[in-house]
């Protein structure tokens, strides 16, 4: 085992907070009084700080300490969450994650720059500022499911038991809303005589850890809420656990300058503090209650998730793989063997295994909303550079797909979205010119579709100019003038390299790289890259990708002398290939599909098989989207668990194969790329159609 | 041990309402129809707890609760009146008499019960 490194960890850690800061303050632009943005915003900066000092990226605490102090006004109201400040703040948050991942790199006049920036703004904006929403604390908004820390105090009056309210039941109220800790405080207790058999002279403070609203919590003093002392409290539960001397500050029970006189001395801060006269021992005693009580909450709300470093998982991976490999082979020799007593252990392995299998790339699965955060900053930055008014819609943040493939999503998505804004939308005076809303609209939308995850960046801008592009394509030699080519064809040819249509190149975009380098890497991740556009409307790109790049379920088949893995969620049917459908012209092939007509591709022609064909040939109808295609195999042998190997550099050019698996008996089967083989039958179609 | 429920009120509808919800939930309920009434079944009878209307003939419920609340076996025993959204005063002079806690009528069976529950323990 690796020692972990703390401040690994820290840069970890930081690195979400900054994401989760961005966010906040992101959304605040469009919703600058909502309490649980700031708060989030204020939290996240505070925890920087907080951890920052303890692994010594002091640079980084201090700054953010100011950033803090800044928003710690908006929080309390005093400063708006302007436009300004949060441009400021953003840039302010960049610079918070260079000290922390560069610190070398870090310039100090930038650093001091921004805070004095911060602080123009700050005192500039403080008339400004939004009445705070009465009476609601950051907590009344939790959304359920969050639960908060409450400190309830509690003091009934002298006669309340008498009077038939019994303490001990609002106390069960309490726990039947979370998790508590009680302290009783017998501070206010008479001596023995003085006391009366039903006098109630304690009172109670209550850790509460819940995710009802401070009104369920009044709810159980219904009864005596008028006539009682009653303080209910939401504990600020971001950030370190609480030091003891903290809590009693918060709780009003001691100064704050008692606690830093009593830090001075070298004893136990509690037993100081009661030592001083400062707090009672019932008091110490219950603020160091909820302190246990938050640590324990804490914990156990840690231990629900693990943290866990990428390559662990790339390596648990690909012993997986391993195993299945052998797992095939263990298969194969049992089933030759015909021991029926081994094959009933090998199948419930190879049913463990699967399900193993499907747990391990479980591990792997990651929301793409983990990369959407920054497309909007990109977008926000991108609108302000260009002098367009941009909205991007995200929809389907949950979709989750292969690590891997979300981590090379992100640079061919920051391309796409780039054009978008920078070719797609209009200048917001043309747009109102053409009668559209002088705000641009980016929609990214993440969606699953079988084994596929489909991604689109639309935007409502001018749509691509088909002209524009064929002149190109023709100027660079692409095609010969006048060439007849489809909508589709033709659009191909924006991913060539060095191909780029816009006329003037602007800082972000129009150079003529990014588009091909997007498409490669699309193809590396067995993906697809489809182009939609209405002149005047605007232009979709669909970005198609395999869920998974590591195992994958596939069909395998016999063609001449050699086996295929077809990827079985590409699948659709599999029909036997009838006498008369055989016997027909070999250039343009089709099935009668239930009244559809597919083409289909005889694979021992397209692979030059030249033993001879098998009397039943079958048909395996594969489709990806709308798009169907039969394959013409020799045998259907079966499912196969297929571990994807990907092909050496030398046939990288191969398109028909995305890879190779080995089977159990230790021989190589090739993976056929369905997306290319559906391309060629299409094309046969079209030609059909053509002629 | 099943606990036992006075119920004081001069509507019949509203005890047999009474009647059926906490009989219904496992209390044992005995009725009465006044203050006077109550106040009689009180003294034979030690309740776990009691539940008044306040406008009654004969005794009417302040008068009641005082009387109650005088009894050395009722201190501690909680007592539940019916009051109405009008009647802010009422209620605060209730609870200056000894009352425990109020049901705000009209009120739900649920409402009741959940009364019930809190003061007596589920």
């Amino acid at each position: 085992m690796t020692q972990a490194d703390p401040a690994e960890i820290f840069r970890q850690e930081a690195q979400d907070l900054l994401e989760q800061l961005e966010q906040a303050l992101l959304d605040l632009e469009k919703d600058a009084g909502n309490r649980d943005l700031i708060d989030g915003a204020f939290r996240a900066l505070h925890t920087i700080k907080g951890s920052g000092a303890m692994f010594g990226f002091d640079r980084a605490s201090a700054f953010t300490h100011h950033v803090e102090t800044a928003f710690d006004r908006v929080r309390r109201g005093e400063v708006a969450a302007s436009a300004e400040l949060i441009a400021v703040a953003l840039a302010a948050k960049d610079h918070i994650r260079t000290l922390i991942e560069q610190p070398d790199a870090a310039d100090p006049a930038e650093g001091e720059r921004l805070l004095g920036a911060l602080q123009a703004v700050v005192h500039g904006a403080q008339a400004a500022a939004p009445a705070p929403e009465p009476g609601r604390s950051p907590a009344d908004g939790a959304a359920p499911g969050h639960p908060v820390l409450w400190r309830v105090r509690f003091r009934l009056p002298k006669d309340a038991m008498a009077l038939g309210t019994n303490p001990l039941l609002l106390l069960d109220e309490l726990r039947a809303l979370g998790p508590c800790t009680v302290t009783a405080l017998t501070d206010a207790l008479p001596p023995v005589e003085e006391m009366e058999a039903d006098g109630c002279y304690l009172s109670w403070d209550v850790a509460l850890t819940t995710d009802r609203p401070r009104s369920a919590i009044e709810e159980v003093f219904l009864f005596v809420i008028d006539d009682m002392d009653l303080k209910i409290e939401a504990v600020d539960g971001a950030g370190p656990p609480k030091k003891l001397g903290e809590i009693l500050v918060e709780r009003g029970d001691v100064p704050a300058a008692a606690v830093d006189a009593a830090l001075a001395g070298q004893d136990r801060l509690g037993a100081l503090l009661v030592k001083a006269g400062a707090a009672s021992e019932g008091q110490v005693r219950s603020a160091l209650a909820e302190q246990q009580h938050a640590r324990h909450e804490d914990t156990a709300r840690a231990a629900a998730s693990v943290r866990v470093p990428a390559e662990r998982l790339d390596g648990l991976m690909d012993r997986v793989g391993e195993l299945v490999i052998t797992q095939a082979r263990l298969s194969q020799l049992a089933n030759s063997r015909g021991d029926a007593d081994i094959k009933t252990v090998v199948e419930e392995l190879e049913r463990l295994i699967a399900e193993l299998r499907d747990t391990a790339m479980g591990i792997r699965m990651v929301p793409i909303g983990s990369i959407f955060g920054r497309f909007r900053r990109l977008v926000h930055d991108l609108s302000r550079d260009l002098g367009k008014q941009v909205e991007l819609i995200t929809v389907g943040e949950e979709t989750e797909l292969d690590k891997t493939v979300v981590e090379h999503l992100a640079d061919p998505l920051v391309h796409l979205i780039r054009n978008a804004v920078d070719h797609g939308l209009e200048a917001p005076a043309d747009r109102v010119a053409r009668g559209k809303p002088e705000r641009g609209q980016v929609r990214l939308v993440a969606r699953h579709a079988g084994a596929e995850v489909l991604i689109g960046i639309a935007d409502d801008g001018r749509g691509l100019d088909r002209e524009r592009i064929r002149a190109k394509a023709e100027e660079h030699g692409l095609i010969p003038a006048g060439a007849k080519l489809s909508d589709g064809e033709l659009y191909q040819f924006l991913f060539h390299p060095g191909f780029s249509t816009a006329r003037a190149v602007t800082s972000v975009s129009g150079r003529g790289v990014g588009m091909d380098v997007v498409k490669r890497t699309i193809d590396a991740l067995r993906g697809t890259i489809d182009i939609a556009t209405t002149p005047g409307r605007g232009t979709e790109m669909t970005l198609r990708l395999p869920l998974t790049l590591a195992i994958i379920d596939g069909l395998l088949v016999r063609v001449g002398a050699g086996r295929y893995a077809i990827p079985l969620p590409a699948v659709e049917e599999c029909v036997e290939l009838s006498a008369a459908a055989d016997t027909r012209s070999t250039g343009r092939s089709f099935l009668n599909i239930r009244g559809d007509l597919v083409p289909f591709l005889r694979l021992r022609e397209l692979f030059g098989s030249r033993t001879p064909a098998d009397p039943h040939q079958k048909v395996v109808i594969v489709a990806t989207g709308e798009q169907r295609v039969g394959l013409v195999v020799d045998q259907i042998i079966g499912s196969h668990q297929t571990v994807i190997k990907s092909l050496s550099r030398l046939h990288a050019d191969v398109e028909m194969f995305s890879g190779a698996t080995i089977l159990g008996d230790g021989t190589v089967a090739l993976i056929l790329d369905i997306a290319h083989l559906v391309d060629a039958g299409q094309a046969r179609d079209q030609q059909r159609i053509a002629s | 041990m099943t606990k036992s429920i006075l119920s004081v009120d001069d509507s019949a509808s509203m005890r047999q309402m009474v009647r059926l919800t906490l009989a219904g939930a496992g209390y044992h309920v005995v009725e009465a129809t006044d203050g006077a009434d109550g106040l009689a079944k009180a003294r034979g009878t030690l309740f776990d707890m009691i539940l008044t209307d306040l406008n009654m003939p004969v005794m009417d419920g302040l008068t009641f609760i005082r009387e109650l609340r005088q009894l050395p076996s009722y201190r501690g025993v909680p007592i539940i009146f019916l009051t109405t959204e009008s009647d802010a005063g009422k209620k605060q002079d209730a609870k200056a008499a000894g009352g425990t806690g109020w049901i705000t009528k009209p009120f739900q069976q649920d409402q009741l019960l959940a009364v019930a529950r809190k003061v007596l323990g589920s």
